[in-house]
């Protein structure tokens, strides 16, 4: 293994650097992904049937503490990154645990959400609406609970090796993809709760 | 649900197919036990993360599931051969045109090629392996455990039956209340998600991996045409993805994006479907493509002409692909407007494939061409293809595709592409590269037999096809009365049916001849070829190139042959190698079982192995393996015994 040191340790390996890679471009495959969901739900936004419109369900209290949530959490994300950039095990370990609460937190208000609008009568079956709404969110809600428990796992690994070439590029890796779910979450905070509260 | 009901009964063909696969499964476990061949298989196949075996494994599946989309089309083809035929009932039949048309695509044409670049394009580039072995591994047994899935239906439950595309309604549970269209969304997931990873991994490949002084604009032509159809995978599969996830919502969990009814919408599946479906047949093309334009300029003893036009042309039907998939339902009511944009679109397309088959031309012009087996697959393919191409720009305009729309014009039109693109291409290919993973040729003579059979017989079958769709025969329906007069063509097409079965028997049975009595290769170099991978022994070694070889210019091996320049003046040192992991493989056994439960809704089974899934992939992040070194020592006696000399 050759190790560049004038690099973060993140890049220090050539199978480092090609992961990092790799794993943008996985994420311009997510990026198809969720444009088809939102392509998908703006097409069906207005077929909501004999069920309840957008508009008629959306709360916006629940959805900008879960915004708020989210934007912290890619804001620590990004700590852990520079704690780590500095050498510091413990407080990248620190901020990936600050991190995975948020994310936990938003996906309770997620998880809650889901529960009222079923109880107003949106479920995955009321229309074609109901079922691209409930499919975009869960889909997001699907990444962001994965990412819990690869997040877990990385913290494991930190504190059994410290910080190493191995453990920093993943916990470097996480961080993208950490922030790519804010980045879907703004669109959808955007396009699917503004947009249908107007 | 009754087991009457899980297994599929009262068929006799049925029967058949269940008694013979188990007498096959009992012989290979026999087979296996009795020449105590478990270890070997574990260790050298099951565990590998070597793309070369990776790739042959891809290989020997491909080949068996041509064989089992031939079968199905010979039923399709003795059942319509005379009218009112009584051989398959409806349901069979549309079981088995489905099924034909799904195993040929993902499950026959894409793990053939996938094969053919695993094999080859690390070599072409002077690489040791793709960038993530493992990951490569896992592709694998993804689209493995896809591919079983998929198969099994046929005796567990029943096959999918609404057409390759199951357009909705018709996929819905509502009109397909078996499980088979469940079989469908999720063994086509299940590969799907190989199928996307493979595409990340080559683009690092090719991007980062290539040899000192490989420039992109020196790359081989076939290691050309897999990036850019790497890059059409990232864009267009998670299309499918979605697609299919959607699908399974409205079968399983009552969703209403296709239904007709709470404002589902049947339209936004075509539009999905296609939205991947034409740039899926660009993905089985263009590496077809690339293998044509190494073989043509291989055995014209020429350098490929056009080399920048080659690359432009690709990346302009990749961008292409995109933009054109309405042609496919002109007739389902979007509008003249619409409708006029995406015929322009489709007929530039063959704009820059045009482009190609002039640079084929006059790659060929004045070349000393050697009529090789791979060589007279490649020239067969020019004009047959273009024949493909002609009749889909005839397709192309949308007013005249409402008279040729879905009738068996459409199916010749394709299968003149299909068949003389991806077809001929990975037989062309995989003859060509046969030797460098073998160590020895396939033999010529059984092999020009084989060609001609199949290449006169194709066009036996499907020529007539033309003529039946112009005289108003539809595809897909399972009988025709004797009035409408389509029953001598149909007949006709039934006898090139066969002409090919024995075509593809010829083909298998010369590498069985080929094993048993061809010399074997020492030279590594067999056909006097010009890329990099014909610079290494034959078989090729797990770590490919003693010395990373040094590029500079194209063709890099020709040059160095002619000028009787070394490829790299280098001495040999130990090298690094990925060890073998046996995850990848457990974790396609669990995939395949998610899917199956999941297909008859099994919900604990089902959470089961999905929890199964994620712990695997737990321990594949926790294992920490750093590989293994291989001694100089070692390197240079394997490059000896190889080689018969010194390096
Ligand atoms: C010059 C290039 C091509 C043009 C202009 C073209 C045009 C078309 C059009 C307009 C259709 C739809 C016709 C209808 O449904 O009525 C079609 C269908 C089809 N084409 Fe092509 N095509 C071209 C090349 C190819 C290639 C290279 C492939 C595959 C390797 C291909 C595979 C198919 C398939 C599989 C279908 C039918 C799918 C189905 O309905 O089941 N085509 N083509
Ligand atoms: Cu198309």
């Amino acid at each position: 293994m050759k190790i560049d040191a004038t690099q973060p340790l993140e890049y220090g390996t050539e199978e480092n650097r090609n992961r990092i890679f790799g794993f943008w471009l996985f994420l311009g495959a997510e990026i198809a992904l969720f444009a088809t969901l939102f392509t998908v739900y703006f097409v069906l936004v207005n077929r909501y049937a004999s069920g309840p419109s957008g508009a008629e369900i959306f709360e916006l209290t629940p959805v900008l503490l879960e915004t708020f949530l989210l934007l912290t959490s890619s804001f620590t994300i990004g700590l852990a990154i520079h704690a780590m950039r500095l050498g510091l095990k413990k407080q990248t370990m620190m901020f990936i645990v600050i991190t995975l609460l948020l994310g936990a937190a938003f996906l309770g208000i997620e998880i809650y959400e889901f529960f009222t609008y079923v109880h107003e009568g949106l479920t995955l079956s009321t229309s074609a609406f109901a079922s691209s709404l409930f499919t975009l969110l869960g889909t997001h809600g699907a990444h962001v609970a994965f990412g819990l428990l690869w997040g877990s796992v990385i913290l494991i690994q930190l504190k059994k090796h410290g910080l190493d070439h191995s453990t920093a590029n993943k916990s470097f890796i996480f961080s993208l993809y950490w922030h790519f779910l804010d980045v879907v979450w703004i669109f959808i905070f955007s396009f699917v709760y503004l947009k249908g509260l107007m | 649900m009754k087991w009457d009901e899980f297994f599929v009964t009262g068929d006799p063909l049925i029967y058949g197919a269940m008694v013979s696969i188990v007498l096959v499964s009992l012989a290979i476990l026999f087979g296996l036990t009795y020449y105590k061949k478990w270890g070997y298989l574990w260790r050298e196949w099951l565990t590998t993360v070597d793309h070369k075996k990776i790739g042959v494994m891809y290989i020997i599946c491909a080949l068996l599931m041509l064989f089992r989309g031939g079968v199905d089309a010979l039923l399709m083809r003795a059942q319509t051969a005379a009218p009112e035929m009584k051989f398959l009932d409806a349901q069979h039949y549309n079981e088995i045109f489905t099924t034909h048309g799904v195993i040929m695509i993902l499950f026959m044409a894409m793990p053939f090629i996938f094969g053919l670049m695993n094999v080859i394009v690390p070599l072409q580039i002077g690489a040791r392996d793709v960038a993530f072995p493992k990951l490569n591994a896992i592709s694998f047994w993804l689209f493995f455990a896809g591919a079983m899935l998929f198969n099994i239906s046929f005796i567990i439950g029943g096959s999918p039956d609404a057409g390759w595309s199951a357009y909705f309604p018709l996929a819905s549970i509502e009109f397909s209340p078996t499980v088979g269209n469940n079989y469908y969304s999720l063994s086509l997931q299940i590969s799907g998600i190989g199928t996307l990873l493979t595409g990340v991994n080559f683009i690092v490949t090719i991007l980062k991996m290539r040899a000192p002084g490989m420039t992109l604009m020196r790359m081989p032509m076939f290691t050309w045409s897999v990036l850019i159809t790497c890059l059409i995978i990232i864009f267009a599969f998670p299309v499918l993805t979605i697609a299919l996830l959607l699908m399974m919502f409205d079968r399983l969990f009552g969703s209403q994006f296709f239904t007709m009814a709470n404002g589902g919408m049947d339209m936004l599946w075509a539009n999905l479907f296609w939205v991947w479906g034409h740039p899926e047949v660009y993905i089985v093309i263009l590496p077809a493509f690339g293998i044509f334009s190494e073989i043509i300029s291989t055995f014209a003893r020429k350098n490929l002409y056009g080399y920048t036009s080659m690359v432009m042309s690709m990346v302009v039907i990749s961008a292409l692909s995109f933009l054109v998939w309405a042609h496919h339902f002109y007739t389902m009511g979007q509008g003249a407007m619409v409708n006029g944009f995406f015929s322009i679109t489709t007929m530039a397309i063959a704009v820059p494939t045009g482009v190609k088959i002039f640079n084929w031309l006059f790659t060929l012009h004045k070349g000393r061409i050697s009529f090789t087996t791979p060589m007279l697959y490649s020239l067969a393919f020019i004009p047959i293809f273009t024949i493909g191409g002609v009749t889909g720009v005839m397709l192309a305009m949308a007013s005249a595709d409402y008279q040729y729309h879905n009738t068996m014009f459409l199916v010749a039109h394709f299968h003149y592409v299909l068949i003389p693109g991806a077809v001929f291409a990975v037989i062309a290919g995989f003859h060509y590269w046969f030797p460098k993973v073998f160590g020895f040729r396939l033999n010529e003579r059984l092999g020009k037999m084989a060609f001609w059979f199949i290449a006169i017989s194709f066009n036996v079958t499907f020529f007539p096809m033309f003529f039946l769709g112009l005289q108003g025969m539809t595809r897909r329906t399972y009988t025709y009365s004797e009035e409408t007069g389509f029953g001598p063509l149909n007949l006709l097409s039934m006898i090139g049916a066969i002409g090919l079965a024995i075509g593809f028997i010829l083909l298998v049975y010369n590498i069985y001849w080929s094993t048993r009595y061809q010399p074997r290769d020492k030279t590594g170099d067999p056909w006097d070829a010009r890329a990099l991978e014909w610079s290494t022994p034959s078989p090729v070694p797990v770590y490919n190139f003693a010395v990373t070889p040094k590029v500079k210019g194209r063709d890099a091996f020709w040059f160095a042959k002619k000028n009787n320049e070394p490829l790299s003046d280098e001495k040999i040192t130990k090298i690094h190698m990925p060890s073998n992991t046996g995850k990848p493989f457990v974790l396609g056994v669990a995939f395949f079982f998610l899917g199956f439960f999941l297909v008859f809704s099994w919900w604990t089974p089902s959470i089961i192995a999905g929890i199964a899934v994620l712990i695997i992939l737990a321990t594949m992040s926790f294992e920490r393996d750093h590989g293994y070194y291989i001694p100089a020592e070692e390197i240079v006696q394997t490059e000896q015994k190889l080689r018969g000399d010194t390096v």
